[in-house]
Protein backbone atom coordinates (compact mmCIF):
# COMPACT_ATOMS: atom_id res chain seq x y z
CA UNK A 1 0.00 0.00 0.00
CA UNK A 2 1.19 3.20 -0.96
CA UNK A 3 2.15 6.32 1.83
CA UNK A 4 -0.61 8.30 0.81
CA UNK A 5 -3.52 5.27 0.85
CA UNK A 6 -2.20 4.23 4.37
CA UNK A 7 -3.22 7.68 5.57
CA UNK A 8 -6.38 7.66 4.14
CA UNK A 9 -7.69 3.79 5.44
CA UNK A 10 -7.03 1.99 8.60
CA UNK A 11 -7.61 -1.48 9.26
CA UNK A 12 -11.09 -2.91 11.13
CA UNK A 13 -11.06 -6.71 12.24
CA UNK A 14 -14.23 -8.37 11.41
CA UNK A 15 -14.86 -12.37 12.02
CA UNK A 16 -13.08 -14.79 9.32
CA UNK A 17 -16.29 -16.15 8.57
CA UNK A 18 -18.22 -12.70 8.11
CA UNK A 19 -15.58 -12.02 5.71
CA UNK A 20 -16.05 -15.30 3.71
CA UNK A 21 -19.76 -14.74 3.87
CA UNK A 22 -19.62 -11.10 2.40
CA UNK A 23 -17.12 -12.61 -0.20
CA UNK A 24 -19.90 -14.86 -0.98
CA UNK A 25 -22.49 -12.62 -1.37
CA UNK A 26 -21.17 -9.97 -3.55
CA UNK A 27 -19.55 -12.13 -6.48
CA UNK A 28 -21.13 -10.79 -9.59
CA UNK A 29 -21.92 -7.60 -7.63
CA UNK A 30 -20.96 -3.81 -8.47
CA UNK A 31 -18.45 -4.63 -5.65
CA UNK A 32 -15.38 -4.96 -6.10
CA UNK A 33 -13.70 -6.01 -2.75
CA UNK A 34 -15.30 -7.07 1.35
CA UNK A 35 -14.01 -3.50 1.64
CA UNK A 36 -15.71 -1.64 -0.44
CA UNK A 37 -18.93 -3.07 0.44
CA UNK A 38 -18.36 -3.18 4.42
CA UNK A 39 -17.57 0.57 3.58
CA UNK A 40 -21.26 1.41 1.60
CA UNK A 41 -23.04 -0.69 4.61
CA UNK A 42 -21.95 1.08 7.65
CA UNK A 43 -22.43 4.72 5.25
CA UNK A 44 -25.79 3.47 4.59
CA UNK A 45 -25.99 2.99 8.72
CA UNK A 46 -24.71 6.32 9.91
CA UNK A 47 -26.68 7.91 7.19
CA UNK A 48 -29.79 6.38 8.69
CA UNK A 49 -28.47 6.89 12.57
CA UNK A 50 -28.00 10.58 11.67
CA UNK A 51 -31.47 11.22 10.19
CA UNK A 52 -33.10 9.82 12.83
CA UNK A 53 -30.87 12.31 15.29
CA UNK A 54 -32.10 15.44 13.17
CA UNK A 55 -34.15 17.76 14.94
CA UNK A 56 -37.35 19.35 13.92
CA UNK A 57 -36.15 22.84 12.32
CA UNK A 58 -38.74 25.24 12.47
CA UNK A 59 -37.95 28.68 10.77
CA UNK A 60 -36.85 31.18 13.86
CA UNK A 61 -39.59 33.54 12.59
CA UNK A 62 -42.28 30.54 12.53
CA UNK A 63 -40.72 29.22 15.96
CA UNK A 64 -41.44 33.24 17.72
CA UNK A 65 -44.94 33.56 16.35
CA UNK A 66 -45.37 30.33 17.82
CA UNK A 67 -44.10 31.22 20.95
CA UNK A 68 -46.29 34.24 20.85
CA UNK A 69 -48.96 32.61 21.08
CA UNK A 70 -48.17 30.01 23.78
CA UNK A 71 -47.30 33.05 25.84
CA UNK A 72 -50.31 34.56 25.34
CA UNK A 73 -52.80 31.82 26.28
CA UNK A 74 -50.54 31.37 29.23
CA UNK A 75 -48.61 27.91 28.51
CA UNK A 76 -45.10 30.07 28.28
CA UNK A 77 -44.05 32.68 31.04
CA UNK B 1 -35.30 14.66 23.04
CA UNK B 2 -39.31 15.03 22.15
CA UNK B 3 -40.25 11.90 19.55
CA UNK B 4 -39.95 12.22 16.12
CA UNK B 5 -43.60 12.76 14.02
CA UNK B 6 -44.72 9.34 12.99
CA UNK B 7 -43.02 8.99 9.54
CA UNK B 8 -40.60 11.24 10.58
CA UNK B 9 -41.59 14.80 9.25
CA UNK B 10 -44.54 16.53 10.80
CA UNK B 11 -47.26 17.30 8.07
CA UNK B 12 -48.62 20.92 7.65
CA UNK B 13 -51.00 20.91 4.99
CA UNK B 14 -51.74 24.72 5.51
CA UNK B 15 -52.24 26.95 2.64
CA UNK B 16 -50.19 29.83 2.48
CA UNK B 17 -51.88 33.28 2.40
CA UNK B 18 -51.59 34.18 -1.22
CA UNK B 19 -52.65 30.97 -2.67
CA UNK B 20 -55.61 31.03 0.77
CA UNK B 21 -56.83 34.57 -0.99
CA UNK B 22 -56.92 33.54 -4.64
CA UNK B 23 -58.71 30.62 -3.77
CA UNK B 24 -61.28 32.22 -1.80
CA UNK B 25 -61.56 34.99 -4.39
CA UNK B 26 -62.41 32.21 -7.16
CA UNK B 27 -64.43 30.05 -4.92
CA UNK B 28 -67.20 30.00 -7.39
CA UNK B 29 -65.06 28.22 -9.92
CA UNK B 30 -64.81 25.43 -7.88
CA UNK B 31 -66.76 22.43 -7.55
CA UNK B 32 -67.94 22.22 -4.00
CA UNK B 33 -68.67 19.20 -1.32
CA UNK B 34 -70.49 19.91 1.96
CA UNK B 35 -69.18 17.78 4.88
CA UNK B 36 -69.44 16.99 8.24
CA UNK B 37 -68.23 18.38 11.53
CA UNK B 38 -66.42 14.76 11.97
CA UNK B 39 -64.44 15.18 8.55
CA UNK B 40 -63.93 19.36 8.54
CA UNK B 41 -62.15 18.42 12.02
CA UNK B 42 -60.61 15.34 10.49
CA UNK B 43 -58.99 18.00 7.42
CA UNK B 44 -57.91 19.86 10.32
CA UNK B 45 -56.06 17.19 12.07
CA UNK B 46 -54.05 16.67 8.75
CA UNK B 47 -53.45 20.02 7.94
CA UNK B 48 -51.62 20.50 11.17
CA UNK B 49 -49.95 17.18 11.32
CA UNK B 50 -51.78 15.75 13.98
CA UNK B 51 -52.47 12.76 11.46
CA UNK B 52 -48.96 12.59 9.54
CA UNK B 53 -47.63 11.49 7.54
CA UNK B 54 -51.16 11.44 5.82
CA UNK B 55 -51.85 14.48 3.67
CA UNK B 56 -55.30 13.83 2.58
CA UNK B 57 -58.36 11.12 3.09
CA UNK B 58 -57.50 8.13 2.44
CA UNK B 59 -57.38 6.43 -1.30
CA UNK B 60 -58.86 2.81 -1.57
CA UNK B 61 -55.39 1.07 -1.72
CA UNK B 62 -54.73 2.80 1.41
CA UNK B 63 -58.05 2.04 3.01
CA UNK B 64 -57.43 -1.47 2.40
CA UNK B 65 -54.31 -1.71 3.48
CA UNK B 66 -55.47 0.10 6.57
CA UNK B 67 -57.87 -3.00 7.55
CA UNK B 68 -56.19 -5.28 6.18
CA UNK B 69 -52.96 -5.46 7.65
CA UNK B 70 -53.01 -2.09 10.30
CA UNK B 71 -50.65 -0.33 8.39
CA UNK B 72 -49.88 2.50 5.61
CA UNK B 73 -48.78 0.80 2.30
CA UNK B 74 -45.48 1.82 3.17
CA UNK B 75 -45.64 -0.30 6.35
CA UNK B 76 -46.08 2.39 8.77
CA UNK B 77 -48.58 1.38 11.41
CA UNK B 78 -51.70 3.11 11.28
CA UNK B 79 -54.65 1.47 12.43
CA UNK B 80 -58.05 3.94 12.29
CA UNK B 81 -58.95 4.71 8.17
CA UNK B 82 -59.59 8.69 7.68
CA UNK B 83 -61.85 9.32 4.98
CA UNK B 84 -64.36 11.60 3.48
CA UNK B 85 -67.59 9.85 2.93
CA UNK B 86 -70.32 11.25 0.14
CA UNK B 87 -73.59 10.70 -0.51
CA UNK B 88 -73.95 9.79 -4.42
CA UNK B 89 -75.44 13.03 -4.92
CA UNK B 90 -73.16 14.91 -3.46
CA UNK B 91 -70.36 13.28 -6.10
CA UNK B 92 -70.73 16.53 -8.70
CA UNK B 93 -67.24 16.01 -9.79
CA UNK B 94 -64.79 13.82 -10.83
CA UNK B 95 -61.00 12.11 -10.27
CA UNK B 96 -58.30 14.59 -11.37
CA UNK B 97 -60.92 17.54 -9.90
CA UNK B 98 -59.66 20.10 -7.26
CA UNK B 99 -62.50 20.36 -4.99
CA UNK B 100 -63.48 22.62 -2.16
CA UNK B 101 -65.08 21.04 1.26
CA UNK B 102 -67.27 23.41 2.83
CA UNK B 103 -68.76 23.33 6.10
CA UNK B 104 -71.31 25.05 8.24
CA UNK B 105 -71.35 27.32 4.84
CA UNK B 106 -67.93 27.89 5.03
CA UNK B 107 -64.59 26.82 2.52
CA UNK B 108 -62.47 24.92 5.32
CA UNK B 109 -59.90 22.99 2.57
CA UNK B 110 -59.11 22.51 -1.07
CA UNK B 111 -58.70 18.79 -1.71
CA UNK B 112 -57.30 17.30 -5.19
CA UNK B 113 -59.42 14.40 -5.70
CA UNK B 114 -57.62 11.25 -6.80
CA UNK B 115 -59.88 8.70 -6.58
CA UNK B 116 -63.81 8.20 -5.78
CA UNK B 117 -64.65 4.87 -4.42
CA UNK B 118 -67.37 2.81 -2.91
CA UNK B 119 -66.57 0.68 0.16
CA UNK B 120 -67.75 -2.05 1.87
CA UNK B 121 -69.50 -0.62 5.47
CA UNK B 122 -69.81 -4.26 7.03
CA UNK B 123 -66.21 -5.10 6.18
CA UNK B 124 -64.84 -1.65 7.02
CA UNK B 125 -66.84 -2.24 10.68
CA UNK B 126 -65.57 -5.61 11.23
CA UNK B 127 -62.12 -4.73 10.70
CA UNK B 128 -62.10 -1.54 12.80
CA UNK B 129 -64.34 -1.75 15.85
CA UNK B 130 -64.17 -5.75 15.16
CA UNK B 131 -67.76 -6.13 15.13
CA UNK B 132 -71.03 -4.99 12.67
CA UNK B 133 -73.47 -4.48 15.16
CA UNK B 134 -75.64 -1.78 15.12
CA UNK B 135 -75.51 -1.61 19.49
CA UNK B 136 -72.16 -0.47 18.49
CA UNK B 137 -72.20 3.48 18.13
CA UNK B 138 -68.97 3.40 15.88
CA UNK B 139 -70.75 0.66 13.57
CA UNK B 140 -73.78 3.41 13.28
CA UNK B 141 -71.77 6.14 12.25
CA UNK B 142 -71.00 3.94 9.71
CA UNK B 143 -73.75 2.74 8.55
CA UNK B 144 -74.87 6.25 8.76
CA UNK B 145 -71.85 7.17 6.14
CA UNK B 146 -72.21 7.84 2.62
CA UNK B 147 -72.16 5.61 0.01
CA UNK B 148 -68.51 7.10 -1.66
CA UNK B 149 -65.35 7.59 -0.42
CA UNK B 150 -62.89 10.76 -1.80
CA UNK B 151 -59.44 10.06 -1.51
CA UNK B 152 -56.56 13.08 -2.04
CA UNK B 153 -54.42 15.56 -0.61
CA UNK B 154 -55.96 18.98 1.41
CA UNK B 155 -55.00 22.18 1.97
CA UNK B 156 -56.38 23.90 4.70
CA UNK B 157 -57.90 27.72 3.87
CA UNK B 158 -59.97 28.13 7.15
CA UNK B 159 -59.77 26.56 10.59
CA UNK B 160 -63.34 25.04 11.58
CA UNK B 161 -65.12 27.45 14.43
CA UNK B 162 -63.50 26.38 17.86
CA UNK B 163 -65.21 27.05 21.28
CA UNK B 164 -62.33 25.82 22.83
CA UNK B 165 -59.41 27.60 20.64
CA UNK B 166 -57.55 28.97 23.83
CA UNK B 167 -57.07 25.44 25.21
CA UNK B 168 -56.26 23.82 21.61
CA UNK B 169 -52.83 23.29 20.75
CA UNK B 170 -51.15 22.15 17.40
CA UNK B 171 -48.41 19.97 17.39
CA UNK B 172 -45.93 22.61 16.40
CA UNK B 173 -47.13 24.48 19.58
CA UNK B 174 -47.20 21.44 21.61
CA UNK B 175 -43.24 20.55 20.38
CA UNK B 176 -41.73 24.36 20.93
CA UNK B 177 -43.45 23.83 23.96
CA UNK B 178 -42.41 21.18 25.43
CA UNK B 179 -38.58 21.91 24.28
CA UNK B 180 -38.79 25.43 25.88
CA UNK B 181 -39.77 23.49 28.64
CA UNK B 182 -36.55 21.61 28.64
CA UNK B 183 -38.74 18.13 28.19
CA UNK B 184 -37.34 15.51 26.70
CA UNK B 185 -39.49 12.45 27.60
CA UNK B 186 -43.36 13.64 27.93
CA UNK B 187 -46.17 11.12 28.62
CA UNK B 188 -49.83 11.97 27.05
CA UNK B 189 -52.97 10.90 28.78
CA UNK B 190 -56.09 10.58 26.55
CA UNK B 191 -59.32 11.43 28.10
CA UNK B 192 -63.12 11.93 27.83
CA UNK B 193 -64.05 11.65 31.05
CA UNK B 194 -63.84 14.24 34.39
CA UNK B 195 -61.21 13.20 36.42
CA UNK B 196 -61.65 11.17 39.40
CA UNK B 197 -58.68 10.21 41.80
CA UNK B 198 -58.42 6.68 39.84
CA UNK B 199 -57.39 9.46 36.59
CA UNK B 200 -55.02 10.89 38.89
CA UNK B 201 -53.29 8.41 40.35
CA UNK B 202 -52.25 7.08 36.89
CA UNK B 203 -51.23 10.17 35.67
CA UNK B 204 -48.93 11.05 38.45
CA UNK B 205 -47.19 7.55 38.60
CA UNK B 206 -46.57 8.05 35.03
CA UNK B 207 -44.84 11.44 35.38
CA UNK B 208 -42.64 9.57 38.09
CA UNK B 209 -40.66 8.33 35.23
CA UNK B 210 -40.59 10.96 33.05
CA UNK B 211 -40.09 15.09 32.43
CA UNK B 212 -43.41 16.05 31.67
CA UNK B 213 -47.52 14.96 31.21
CA UNK B 214 -49.87 16.00 28.91
CA UNK B 215 -53.06 16.38 29.74
CA UNK B 216 -55.23 15.68 26.18
CA UNK B 217 -59.11 15.67 26.31
CA UNK B 218 -60.57 14.74 23.48
CA UNK B 219 -62.76 17.58 22.28
CA UNK B 220 -65.97 16.54 20.19
CA UNK B 221 -68.78 14.63 19.03
CA UNK B 222 -69.28 11.38 21.57
CA UNK B 223 -72.19 9.35 22.78
CA UNK B 224 -74.74 9.41 24.87
CA UNK B 225 -73.92 9.31 28.24
CA UNK B 226 -70.67 10.71 27.93
CA UNK B 227 -69.45 14.38 29.46
CA UNK B 228 -69.72 17.48 27.75
CA UNK B 229 -66.63 18.92 26.87
CA UNK B 230 -66.59 22.44 28.62
CA UNK B 231 -67.43 19.91 31.52
CA UNK B 232 -64.45 18.07 30.69
CA UNK B 233 -62.24 21.11 30.91
CA UNK B 234 -63.50 23.31 33.91
CA UNK B 235 -63.42 20.03 36.00
CA UNK B 236 -59.26 19.46 34.51
CA UNK B 237 -59.00 23.24 35.26
CA UNK B 238 -59.79 23.08 38.50
CA UNK B 239 -57.78 19.83 39.29
CA UNK B 240 -54.41 21.11 37.70
CA UNK B 241 -54.98 24.70 39.37
CA UNK B 242 -55.39 22.58 43.23
CA UNK B 243 -52.96 19.74 42.49
CA UNK B 244 -50.55 19.60 39.78
CA UNK B 245 -47.43 20.86 39.29
CA UNK B 246 -47.64 23.41 36.46
CA UNK B 247 -43.80 23.10 35.40
CA UNK B 248 -44.66 19.38 34.69
CA UNK B 249 -47.55 19.32 33.30
CA UNK B 250 -50.02 20.73 30.32
CA UNK B 251 -53.50 20.65 29.89
CA UNK B 252 -54.39 21.11 26.09
CA UNK B 253 -57.21 19.68 23.96
CA UNK B 254 -57.65 17.65 20.76
CA UNK B 255 -60.65 18.33 18.42
CA UNK B 256 -61.07 14.66 17.37
CA UNK B 257 -64.57 12.31 17.19
CA UNK B 258 -64.23 9.30 19.02
CA UNK B 259 -64.57 6.33 17.17
CA UNK B 260 -65.08 3.75 20.07
CA UNK B 261 -62.61 1.57 18.34
CA UNK B 262 -60.94 0.08 21.22
CA UNK B 263 -57.86 -1.42 20.60
CA UNK B 264 -57.53 -0.05 17.02
CA UNK B 265 -57.94 3.30 18.33
CA UNK B 266 -55.88 2.93 21.01
CA UNK B 267 -53.03 2.62 18.88
CA UNK B 268 -54.29 5.78 16.79
CA UNK B 269 -54.42 7.53 20.30
CA UNK B 270 -50.76 6.75 20.39
CA UNK B 271 -50.03 7.99 16.85
CA UNK B 272 -51.60 11.13 17.67
CA UNK B 273 -49.53 12.16 20.22
CA UNK B 274 -46.30 10.79 19.06
CA UNK B 275 -47.42 14.25 16.31
CA UNK B 276 -47.82 16.23 19.41
CA UNK B 277 -43.77 14.86 20.57
CA UNK B 278 -45.14 12.91 23.29
CA UNK B 279 -42.29 9.81 24.07
CA UNK B 280 -44.82 8.09 25.98
CA UNK B 281 -48.71 6.72 26.12
CA UNK B 282 -50.71 5.62 28.75
CA UNK B 283 -53.23 3.31 28.01
CA UNK B 284 -55.27 1.87 30.95
CA UNK B 285 -58.28 -0.68 31.05
CA UNK B 286 -60.88 -0.99 28.24
CA UNK B 287 -58.99 2.64 26.24
CA UNK B 288 -61.51 3.89 23.57
CA UNK B 289 -64.04 0.78 24.45
CA UNK B 290 -67.81 0.57 24.76
CA UNK B 291 -70.26 -1.53 26.48
CA UNK B 292 -68.48 -4.87 26.56
CA UNK B 293 -67.17 -4.59 23.06
CA UNK B 294 -63.53 -5.57 23.78
CA UNK B 295 -61.82 -7.39 26.29
CA UNK B 296 -60.70 -5.32 29.24
CA UNK B 297 -56.76 -4.88 28.31
CA UNK B 298 -57.26 -5.90 24.28
CA UNK B 299 -56.25 -3.00 24.21
CA UNK B 300 -53.02 -3.18 25.68
CA UNK B 301 -52.58 -6.34 23.98
CA UNK B 302 -52.65 -4.98 20.20
CA UNK B 303 -49.12 -2.49 20.70
CA UNK B 304 -47.52 -6.04 20.73
CA UNK B 305 -47.98 -5.64 17.11
CA UNK B 306 -46.35 -2.50 16.74
CA UNK B 307 -42.63 -2.41 17.91
CA UNK B 308 -41.76 0.33 15.18
CA UNK B 309 -44.55 2.52 16.94
CA UNK B 310 -41.74 5.11 17.78
CA UNK B 311 -44.15 5.82 21.34
CA UNK B 312 -43.67 3.97 24.23
CA UNK B 313 -47.13 2.40 25.79
CA UNK B 314 -47.45 2.83 29.36
CA UNK B 315 -49.56 0.20 30.49
CA UNK B 316 -51.60 0.46 33.70
CA UNK B 317 -53.96 -2.16 35.30
CA UNK B 318 -57.16 -1.13 36.94
CA UNK B 319 -56.64 1.06 40.43
CA UNK B 320 -59.17 0.40 43.14
CA UNK B 321 -59.41 2.31 46.58
CA UNK B 322 -58.76 -0.33 49.17
CA UNK B 323 -60.27 0.61 52.20
CA UNK B 324 -57.63 -1.63 55.25
CA UNK B 325 -54.57 0.01 52.65
CA UNK B 326 -56.30 3.64 53.07
CA UNK B 327 -54.92 4.20 49.50
CA UNK B 328 -55.65 3.86 45.86
CA UNK B 329 -53.66 0.51 44.85
CA UNK B 330 -53.68 -2.25 41.97
CA UNK B 331 -54.01 -6.07 42.35
CA UNK B 332 -50.28 -6.10 42.19
CA UNK B 333 -49.26 -4.01 45.38
CA UNK B 334 -52.55 -4.60 47.36
CA UNK B 335 -52.48 -7.69 49.85
CA UNK B 336 -56.07 -7.46 50.80
CA UNK B 337 -59.51 -9.42 49.15
CA UNK B 338 -61.92 -7.92 47.42
CA UNK B 339 -64.36 -7.14 49.68
CA UNK B 340 -62.15 -3.97 50.85
CA UNK B 341 -62.03 -2.65 47.38
CA UNK B 342 -63.73 -0.23 45.85
CA UNK B 343 -63.89 0.26 42.15
CA UNK B 344 -63.47 3.80 40.00
CA UNK B 345 -66.12 2.75 37.85
CA UNK B 346 -67.26 5.54 35.62
CA UNK B 347 -71.06 4.27 35.09
CA UNK B 348 -71.18 3.99 39.45
CA UNK B 349 -69.73 7.78 39.12
CA UNK B 350 -72.15 8.78 36.69
CA UNK B 351 -75.00 7.39 38.33
CA UNK B 352 -74.30 8.81 41.73
CA UNK B 353 -74.36 12.36 39.54
CA UNK B 354 -77.18 11.95 38.05
CA UNK B 355 -78.88 10.61 41.33
CA UNK B 356 -77.75 13.63 42.72
CA UNK B 357 -75.42 12.14 45.35
CA UNK B 358 -72.10 13.32 46.89
CA UNK B 359 -69.14 11.40 45.26
CA UNK B 360 -66.74 10.63 48.05
CA UNK B 361 -63.50 12.45 48.34
CA UNK B 362 -61.62 9.07 47.95
CA UNK B 363 -63.20 8.87 44.26
CA UNK B 364 -63.53 12.38 43.72
CA UNK B 365 -61.84 15.28 44.25
CA UNK B 366 -64.30 18.25 45.77
CA UNK B 367 -62.96 20.72 43.83
CA UNK B 368 -63.38 18.77 40.78
CA UNK B 369 -67.19 17.64 42.37
CA UNK B 370 -68.13 21.06 42.89
CA UNK B 371 -67.37 22.30 39.19
CA UNK B 372 -69.03 19.02 37.86
CA UNK B 373 -71.72 20.24 40.02
CA UNK B 374 -72.23 23.37 39.06
CA UNK B 375 -73.52 22.30 35.10
CA UNK B 376 -77.14 21.54 35.13
CA UNK B 377 -76.87 18.55 32.77
CA UNK B 378 -73.44 17.80 32.01
CA UNK B 379 -74.34 14.77 30.09
CA UNK B 380 -74.20 14.57 26.27
CA UNK B 381 -78.17 13.57 25.91
CA UNK B 382 -78.34 12.09 22.74
CA UNK B 383 -75.32 10.29 20.09
CA UNK B 384 -74.51 13.18 18.07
Amino acid sequence: MSEDKKKKYTTVSIPTPLYEKIKKRIEDTGFTSVSDYVTYVLREVLASLEEEEKEEVFSKEEEEKVKERLRALGYLD
Amino acid sequence: MVSKPHGDKLVRKIAARKTRERILSEKDEFPKLTVSTAVAIDAENIAHGIYSPLTGFMRSYELSSVLEHMRLPNDLPWTIPIVLDAPEDSVNFDEGDAVLLFHGGEVIARMYVDEIYRFDKKEFSEKVFRTSSEEHPGVRKVINMGEYLVGGEIELLNEVENPFAAYTLRPVETRVLFKERGWNTIVAFQTRNVPHMGHEYVQKAALTFVDGLFINPVIGKKKKGDYKDDVILRCYEVLFRNYYPTNASVLATVRYEMKYAGPREAVHHAIMRKNFGCTHFIVGRDHAGVGNFYKPYEAQEIFEEFPDLGIVPMFFREFFFCKKCGSIVNEKVCPHPKEYREYFSGTKIREMITRGEKVPPHFMREEVYDALKSFDDPFVGEDE
